[in-house]
C-alpha cells in the first residue's frame, strides 16, 4: 500500500503521525514529501546510501558586456523579472521563472540560463526501514518534480527490498507538491485539527484528492482542543460521504517524543494514544 | 507605506495567530493598517474579523490555444516550451496544450512562425477584499481547486494593496520556496514564527538562509513556548537575531483560536506586547 498523508493546513501532525505509522509494524518505506520543509530525518537520523543533484530549474543570467539594451527581453518578460538599467538591463533572479524566452530571443546572445542545482535527494536506511527525502534548496521551485523524484525512488525501494508499504508525509496545502503526492497513491489521509482554519483547509485538501477521483480519510488529531468544532468536522465528513478514520486527542507526550527523536510510539509504548493509532492503521489496512 | 510579513518555515507554527493578532492590535492603536493573507492554498486571517464582502478580482493567466488548420506540427513550440505543456504527435497531427503545466510565458507564441497560436485566460483563483465596520481593508488570496502553483494570485494580491494605508501585514505562506519567496520579497521586514522543538529549529534556519540571501531584515517570535526545549534560544542568541517575544503555550490560547477568536481582543498584556513588537522593530528599522 502506498499511503499519503496530507493536510492543507500546516502542523496539524502530518508528520507525527507519519512517524507513529512508520513504527508500528514491520519494515516500511518512509518518504517525506515535505521538501520544503523536511523534518522526519530528525527523528530517525538514517544513514545516507545514495545522494542525488535535483535540477530544479534555471535561471537566467545577464552578460552586462553582450546587452546592448535594446529592450526585446524586457519587454517579453511575462515574471516582470527584467527591468531598464542605466547601461544594461537587469534581471531579477528572484523573480525570473526560468521559461529561457529571454534567452533565446535576445539578439545579442548576452543572456544563458544556469540551472539552480543546490537541491538533493537522499536515500538510505533507518532504523524500521528505508527512507527516502528530498531537500529544495532555499528559494528555489517546482517541488511538485522533486517529490515526483522522490516518490519514484521510494517506488523502486520498496519492489527491490520487499517492503510492502510506503508512507508519503506530505506537504501542508493544495499545490503544486501536494498534487504531487496524492496522484496515484492507493489511500490519503488528512490530519485536521478542529480550529476553523484546520476545518477550511481541510475541505479544500477532501476537494484536491476529490479532483483526482478518490475519497480521502480524515484524522482529528489534538480533538479534544474544542470538541464542538470536532463533532462539526464529523458532521462535515458525514454528510459528504468522507470517513472519519480516527480521532487523537491533543498530548503533550507527542511533543516530547520529537524533542527526544523518536515516535510516540518509541518514546511512550504505554500510552493510550498508541492503541488509536494502531486502531486507525489497521482500519485503513482493511478498508479496500 | 510599510510592509511587514509573517512567515515561518514549518506549517501551523502560528503564522495566521500572529498576524491577525497584529493586525487587530494595530488598528486598535489608531494605524491605519491592512491584512493581506497571501497562504493562498489555505487562506483563513478573514474568518477572524467581523467583515462584509467588498470586491474581488479574478486572476487569470494566458494558456495558448493553437489553430490546428494553420498549425504545421513543426515542433518549434514544443522546443520553446520549458513547461512541457504542449504535447505533440507530427505524423498523426496531434498537437494539444496541457493548461495545468502551462506558466503563461509566451515563448510559443514567439517561436510559432505560422501565425498558428493565440491565447486565451484560463482562471487561477482571486483576490478578495473584505471591510471591517471601520473601514479597513482585509485582502485575501485564494487560489482555484487544482491549481498547482500560488504565485499568480499573490503577486496580485500585493499589487492590490491601496499605498495610503500605513502599515500592511502579509501573513505569508509556509515553506520556502517560491510562494513564500514571492511574498517576502516584497516585505520591509519579516517577522519569523517558530515553535521550540526540532521540527520548528531545523525549519526556522532554512527559513534564516533564505531570508540572509534575500537581505531582509528579521526577527523571530517563538510561539507555543514551553512545549519543547531551549535550542531555538541558543540558536538565536548564537547567530544574533532578534527575538521579538515569547508567547507561552497555553491550552486557553489554543482554545480561543480555534474558535476564530482573537487573544489581543481579550488579554490587554498580550496586546501591549504584540504593540511593542511593532514599535521596537519600527524605531529599529524606519527612525
Amino acid at each position: 500500500m502506498e499511503l499519503a498523508i496530507i493536510s492543507g493546513k500546516g502542523g496539524t501532525g502530518k508528520s507525527s503521525i507519519s512517524a507513529a505509522f512508520a513504527t508500528l509494524n514491520g519494515k516500511v518505506v518512509l518518504a517525506d514529501c515535505d521538501v520544503d520543509a523536511a523534518n522526519l530525518y530528525l527523528l530517525f537520523n538514517p544513514y545516507h546510501d545514495e545522494e542525488e543533484v535535483y535540477i530544479s530549474g534555471h535561471k537566467a543570467i545577464l552578460n552586462p558586456s553582450l546587452c546592448t539594451n535594446c529592450g526585446l527581453c524586457l519587454e517579453h518578460c511575462r515574471f516582470d523579472a527584467i527591468t531598464e538599467g542605466k547601461e544594461t538591463v537587469m534581471i531579477s533572479e528572484t523573480l525570473c521563472d526560468g521559461c529561457f524566452l529571454c534567452s533565446r530571443i535576445c539578439p545579442g546572445n548576452a543572456i544563458s540560463m544556469v540551472p539552480n542545482d543546490k537541491s538533493r535527494m537522499y536515500s538510505g536506511s533507518f532504523r524500521n526501514g528505508k527512507m527516502v527525502y528530498g531537500r529544495l534548496a532555499p528559494g528555489e521551485e517546482n517541488s511538485g518534480k522533486l517529490v515526483t523524484m522522490v516518490r519514484n525512488k521510494a517506488k523502486s525501494i520498496a519492489e527491490e527490498s520487499g517492503f510492502e508499504h510506503i508512507i508519503l508525509d506530505g506537504p501542508p496545502g493544495i499545490g503544486c507538491p501536494a498534487i504531487s503526492t496524492i496522484t496515484g497513491v492507493d489511500k490519503v489521509i488528512i490530519v485536521t485539527e478542529p480550529t476553523i482554519s484546520g476545518i477550511s483547509d481541510m475541505q479544500r485538501a477532501v476537494a484536491i484528492v476529490q479532483k483526482s477521483g478518490r475519497t480521502p480519510y480524515v484524522i482529528i488529531n489534538k480533538c479534544d482542543i474544542n470538541d464542538d468544532m470536532s463533532d462539526q468536522i464529523k458532521n462535515w465528513c458525514g454528510g459528504n460521504s468522507i470517513p472519519v478514520a480516527g480521532t487523537l486527542p491533543f498530548d503533550p507526550a507527542m511533543v516530547k517524543s520529537m524533542v527526544n527523536s523518536l515516535s510516540i510510539n518509541e518514546y511512550d509504548p504505554e500510552n493510550s494514544i498508541n492503541e488509536s493509532i494502531r486502531n486507525i492503521w489497521n482500519n485503513l489496512l482493511n478498508n479496500k | 507605506m510599510i510592509k511587514i510579513a509573517v512567515a515561518s518555515g514549518k506549517g501551523g507554527t502560528g503564522k495566521t495567530f500572529v498576524a491577525t493578532n497584529i493586525f487587530s492590535t494595530l488598528l486598535r492603536n489608531n494605524h491605519n493598517s491592512i491584512l493581506v493573507d497571501c497562504d493562498a492554498e489555505a487562506p483563513n486571517s478573514a474568518a477572524f474579523f467581523n467583515t462584509e464582502y467588498s470586491d474581488s478580482l479574478e486572476i487569470t493567466q494566458l494558456v495558448p490555444v493553437i489553430d490546428k488548420d494553420r498549425c504545421t506540427f513543426c515542433g518549434k513550440c514544443r522546443d520553446y516550451c520549458n513547461y512541457n505543456a504542449i504535447f505533440i504527435l507530427p505524423h498523426v497531427k496531434i498537437i494539444n496544450v496541457i493548461e495545468e503545466l502551462c506558466h503563461g510565458c509566451g515563448a510559443c507564441l514567439v517561436a510559432c512562425k505560422f501565425d498558428a497560436i493565440t491565447e486565451k485566460p484560463v482562471s487561477l483563483g482571486n483576490v478578495t477584499r473584505f471591510v471591517t465596520n471601520k473601514e479597513h481593508y482585509i485582502i485575501e488570496a485564494r487560489t482555484r481547486i487544482g491549481v498547482l502553483s500560488p504565485v499568480p494570485v499573490i503577486k496580485a494580491a500585493i499589487k492590490s494593496i491601496d499605498s495610503s494605508a500605513e502599515i500592511a501585514i502579509l501573513d505569508s505562506p509556509p515553506g520556502t520556496s517560491c510562494p513564500f519567496i514571492q511574498t517576502v520579497s516584497k516585505a520591509d521586514y519579516v517577522i519569523l514564527v517558530t515553535e521550540p522543538t526540532p521540527f520548528g529549529l531545523s525549519d526556522l534556519k532554512q527559513s534564516v538562509e533564505t531570508l540572509r540571501i534575500l537581505k531582509k531584515p528579521f526577527g523571530v517570535i517563538i510561539n507555543r513556548s514551553g512545549i519543547g526545549n531551549n535550542r531555538v534560544q541558543e540558536y538565536l542568541f548564537k547567530e544574533g537575531i532578534d527575538l521579538l517575544l515569547e508567547i507561552p503555550y497555553k491550552k486557553e490560547t489554543a482554545q480561543l483560536y480555534s474558535k476564530g477568536i482573537l487573544l489581543a481582543e481579550s488579554d490587554p498584556f498580550f496586546e501591549r506586547q504584540l504593540l511593542a513588537v511593532f514599535e521596537s522593530i519600527y524605531a529599529k528599522e524606519w527612525s
